[in-house]
């Protein structure tokens, strides 16, 4: 076999994997636009042509959908803020400063993002249930800060060690005090890192189900993902109305997709790579 | 969802130490010696409300009878290890924490395997292709776990799906009415399916990061010396990025381990019962569901010990690959 006959192989094989990988995703988009009729004929339409918008009027106006994006913004807000706080930190403590305990600390980083929700929740459901905050936007934002906060200082981590320390001691030199240094100097080069990590933290406390579903039973209360699943669920007592579901889905999975493909294309490049040089 | 980074715990930067005869007041220094751990006490304090008080909780109650009379004031008696017994003397318990294992590793090594194949198909494919592949693989990574669930059950619905439609035009196949998830076994394999689609985008990509840092020389060399493809592959190639493929494979594992949320929304959009479970929507059932929080808390620690013994394993991989 030739060498450019192997490389065409490759890149047929490659397609077709690309193909079968992106297919569901594809077919989430497409059922959406779709009318009930067509959705319920015996031959799958591949395209959607002549579709409507009519699925994503109805899943938003028949079902608590902003009662439940207002929820989830909310609990995303507030995780997401705290977190952050708290992980820079942690984060500058961590990477700035030696201390006796520092390695625990560090090792306990790493363990806790080893746990898993399935065996903690009964706890967690406990302690939420005896402080009386199951079903409110506290309950959920106190277990959810302590999920996210482990990976946000992990990540945190590398971005303020990117930071070279002389930056910090150059501008003491000159007269800042040590607040005056990190705010003036570290917090604007680690800025890129705590939009990078804080849609990390977005999309985990997004799309996260599991403690959701033990934390928030009651039906005003609503995640989307708990939304999604209970009009997934509701329809499947009678004919399921695919396409009201994939219109839901859609709206819960482009935020995340969107973001996902910023940070990843953020965490390709090298980030504070030029602020010292020579 | 997560990033293997090795950790640099003796990283360099620290604290300046104070010059010799420093004109500094000492009661800066102190304050300075103080200053890490008041960074961390409040991270520390949001890890010991959200999840270190819980876990103590949960041993205790692990030893005590607590069930729903306990929830609503009674007293909870110490038993001790008797949850401890009656699960581990309890034949279901041990189907449960069989099968967990088996789909943990089944799906674990499905991931591996076609990560490692699409990472080699990356690299040998050209520059266009690997990016149309690369952008469709973050596109599965992307998507929510309940919208893969909502997704799938789609795809494989009994009569409408596009699966069951595409595999009746293949000659002498008739699948139409066709329901993936009534055998248990068939519910398993689906759920798997769905996982490894999911995780494969994170292998496959990791693995191909790895595969660039194989130099070409070295590769030139092998070539030199008489080496064919396949000998490459697995004397040249396997063994450079083996501490690689050794963290994935152990993250697989522990992520394989906790799939409650799909195990559960698929019994939500299928069939559900006891022939469906895995430790994590056992061990709901269990507390939530019957109100016997002892027992739930007892089978959640039997959880939390065998992903410590996973997490210990990668814990200490990571650090050799740091001491490297």
């Amino acid at each position: 076999m030739s060498r450019t006959f192997k490389r065409s192989l490759a890149a047929v094989a490659t397609i077709v994997v690309a193909i079968i990988w992106a297919f569901p995703v594809y077919w989430m988009i497409n059922s959406s636009f779709l009318t009930p009729l067509t959705i319920s004929g015996l031959t799958p339409t591949f395209v959607p042509f002549g579709g409507t918008l009519q699925n994503y009027r109805d899943v938003t106006t028949e079902t608590p959908f902003f009662e439940a994006l207002t929820m989830s913004m909310m609990v995303v807000a507030v995780a997401l803020v705290v977190c952050l706080a708290f992980a820079t930190l942690a984060a500058l403590a961590i990477s700035r400063f030696r201390f006796k305990g520092r390695k625990t600390f560090v090792l306990t980083v790493i363990l806790v993002q080893m746990l898993p929700a399935e065996a903690m929740f009964i706890a967690q459901f406990q302690m939420i249930s005896r402080l009386g905050l199951l079903n409110s936007l506290a309950g959920v934002s106190i277990i959810y800060v302590a999920m996210v906060v482990p990976f946000t200082i992990w990540m945190l981590r590398g971005f303020v060690a990117g930071v070279p320390i002389e930056l910090e001691e150059a501008a003491m030199v000159d007269g800042c005090t040590r607040t005056q240094a990190f705010r003036r100097i570290t917090f604007p080069l680690i800025a890129p890192g705590l939009v990078a990590s804080g849609v990390f933290a977005f999309i985990q406390v997004w799309n996260e189900f599991a403690l959701a579903s033990v934390l928030l039973t009651d039906d005003e209360v609503q995640t989307l993902p708990l939304w999604l699943r209970d009009i997934a669920q509701q329809s499947n007592l009678g004919a399921p109305e695919w396409g009201q579901i994939m219109a839901g889905s859609v709206l819960v999975a482009v935020p995340v997709i969107i973001f996902f493909v910023i940070v990843q294309g953020r965490m390709a490049q090298g980030l504070v790579g030029g602020a010292v040089k020579g | 969802m997560s990033i293997v980074t090795p950790p640099e715990l003796d990283s360099d930067l620290h604290e300046p130490a104070p010059e010799p005869g420093s004109t500094k007041p000492p009661r800066t220094r102190a304050r300075s010696r103080r200053l890490p751990y008041w960074l961390t006490l409040p991270a520390v304090a949001a890890l010991v409300v959200g999840l270190a008080y819980p876990l103590g909780w949960q041993i205790v109650n692990s030893m005590r009878e607590f069930g729903l009379a306990q929830q609503f004031g009674a007293d909870a008696p110490w038993i001790w290890f008797a949850n401890y017994t009656a699960l581990l003397g309890d034949t279901f318990f041990w189907t449960v924490v069989v099968r967990s294992l088996v789909f943990m590793a089944a799906t674990a090594l499905a991931t591996m395997t076609l990560g490692i194949v699409l990472a080699l198909l990356m690299k040998a494919a050209p520059t266009w292709s690997r990016l149309v592949l690369q952008t469709a693989l973050l596109l599965a990574w992307a998507m929510p776990i309940v919208a893969q669930m909502t997704v799938f059950s789609w795809l494989i619905d009994t009569r409408n799906g596009v699966l069951n439609y595409l595999l009746s035009l293949l000659p002498g196949v008739d699948m139409i009415g066709h329901n993936w998830l009534e055998e248990p076994l068939s519910f398993f394999f689906v759920a798997s399916a769905i996982i490894t689609w999911a995780s494969v985008p994170f292998v496959a990509i990791s693995v191909y990061a790895a595969l660039t840092q194989v130099s070409d020389e070295v590769l030139e060399a092998a070539q030199l010396d008489g080496a064919n493809a396949r000998q490459k592959l697995i004397y040249i190639i396997m063994p450079i990025i083996r501490p690689v493929l050794i963290i994935l494979l152990l993250l697989q594992f522990i992520w394989d381990l906790r799939v409650y949320a799909q195990i559960q929304l698929l019994q939500d959009f299928g069939p559900k019962g006891d022939d469906y479970d895995l430790l994590g929507t056992y061990i709901y059932g269990l507390g939530i569901g019957q109100g016997q929080f002892g027992l739930a808390a007892a089978a959640a620690m039997i959880v939390l010990l065998i992903t410590l013994a996973v997490s210990g394993f990668y814990v200490r991989e990571l650090l050799r690959e740091d001491a490297r």
